[in-house]
């Protein structure tokens, strides 16, 4: 239902205004097929551990969420009232799916699936996420990671 | 999620993201993305259908096999469930999750309202909780009870107005005690037998509760507060833009900044 066509007149203005950050080009590393690669995911959802510190208005930082992180454990501070939270309430994997990739992985699909996946809360500016991005790509090294799965909501 | 694909894949890391706004993903031109026909909220589908999320995720996956970008692949299956019951005519019959007690005679306060449907509320809560394993209400750190007494406090009095002892900035904390309040009266209308749609979720929530009243009062007073902290909770964070019409709100901010 995430077309254009699914929001009201005032909806679909909003996103279309919406102003994008604008890239010269796109960067491309050479990836793996997923069989042969170490798999993290990176949210914007605004995910935390239940007592983690909440996302604010304009958060540009991360929250951690090992990859044993129990259903349990998860929670929600995205600041964004946009979005139906719904889902998530009943089932973490429709916007964290770490059950499948888990279990793709333990199917040969996937080769493995790092020890820590991240969240950021996405309705900070993505201008603000640039720095914070460039620390994570160096944490995202040591953990060997090959692919990363950029999930919003 | 786009521009994260831009920073970490020039450093190095290849990236997969899935898409939603499918007109932002273009102007970004992320490496690899797939957009998928769901909801906000829900990028891998529908929950609890793990064979359906399964096919998203494969889907997504095989985009690392791509010779060269930015590639922007389209998946076309939309989520299982995503209509049905969407229709607000089903509100009249099966579909309306829980109705409340009619109010006691004589004048209730918004606040007494709010409340008297928190308490009923409550063992709808407590079943959907133990159905699913899980509650994701309490990131404010408050009870129930008191979360509602918070909120409606800012409608009142401000003298004897309930202020919890916190750690959090005051705007802050009325931001996640807003979605506490919210998270506690859908999770205890999931713990009704039938399954519920997003949509005949938020048709009962908006349309039919003193706590939905509530929040379009927040929206109004935080509207015209002399702190831009609570204008920004009042313009955008309280009332969903989806529900606008629903209460004649017609207020595009945007348009200004």
């Amino acid at each position: 239902m995430a077309r254009l066509t699914d929001f009201d007149e005032l909806g679909r203005e909003y996103y279309e205004s919406m102003p994008m950050p604008e890239f010269a080009d796109t960067p491309w590393a050479t990836a793996k097929p997923a069989r042969a690669a170490r798999v993290a995911i990176v949210s914007t959802a605004g995910l935390q551990r239940r007592g983690d510190r909440p996302f604010s208005v304009d958060s540009a930082d991360y929250r951690l969420l090992p990859g044993d992180v129990k259903a349990a454990d998860l929670v929600m501070s995205h600041i964004s009232t946009n979005f139906d939270r719904t889902g998530f309430q009943q089932d973490h994997n429709v916007c964290f799916p770490i059950d499948r990739l888990n279990e793709l992985a333990a199917n040969g699909e996937v080769g493995s699936v790092a020890s820590m996946h991240y969240s950021f809360m996405g309705a900070t500016h993505p201008d603000k996420l640039e720095r914070t991005a460039e620390h994570l790509a160096g944490l995202l090294k040591q953990d060997a990671v090959d692919a990363v799965l950029l999930v919003p909501i | 999620v786009g521009a994260l694909g831009h920073y970490l894949e020039r450093a190095g890391i290849p990236t997969a993201g899935i898409s939603l706004i499918r007109l932002h993903t273009e102007k970004i031109k992320p490496p690899r993305a797939l957009w998928v026909p769901f909801e906000l909220g829900r990028p891998l589908g529908a929950p609890d259908d793990a064979a359906f999320q399964t096919r998203v995720l494969r889907a997504l996956l095989a985009l690392l096999e791509a010779p060269s970008g930015p590639v922007l692949e389209d998946f076309l299956e939309d989520a299982p469930g995503a209509t049905a019951g969407g229709d607000p005519m089903d509100m009249e019959g099966m579909a309306c999750p829980i109705r409340f007690d009619a109010p006691q005679p004589g004048e209730e306060t918004l606040e007494a309202a709010v409340l008297r449907e928190v308490r009923e509320l409550l063992p709808w809560y407590d079943v959907a909780r133990e159905r699913r394993g899980r509650t994701t209400f309490g990131v404010a750190g408050l009870e129930v009870e008191d979360v509602a007494r918070f909120l409606c406090g800012w409608l009142g009095d401000a003298e004897n107005q309930f202020i919890p002892a916190t750690d959090h900035a005051l705007p802050a904390l009325v931001k996640l005690a807003a979605e506490d309040l919210k998270v506690f009266y859908f999770e205890a209308a999931g713990g009704q037998p039938q399954p519920l749609t997003s949509r005949a979720l938020a048709d009962w929530f908006w349309g039919s509760t003193k706590a939905a009243e509530m929040f379009v009062g927040l929206r109004e007073r935080f509207r015209e507060d002399s702190d831009p902290a609570f204008r920004i909770l009042g313009a955008n964070l309280m009332v969903p833009r989806e529900q606008w019409s629903r209460f004649a709100i017609h207020d595009p901010w945007w348009r200004r900044t």
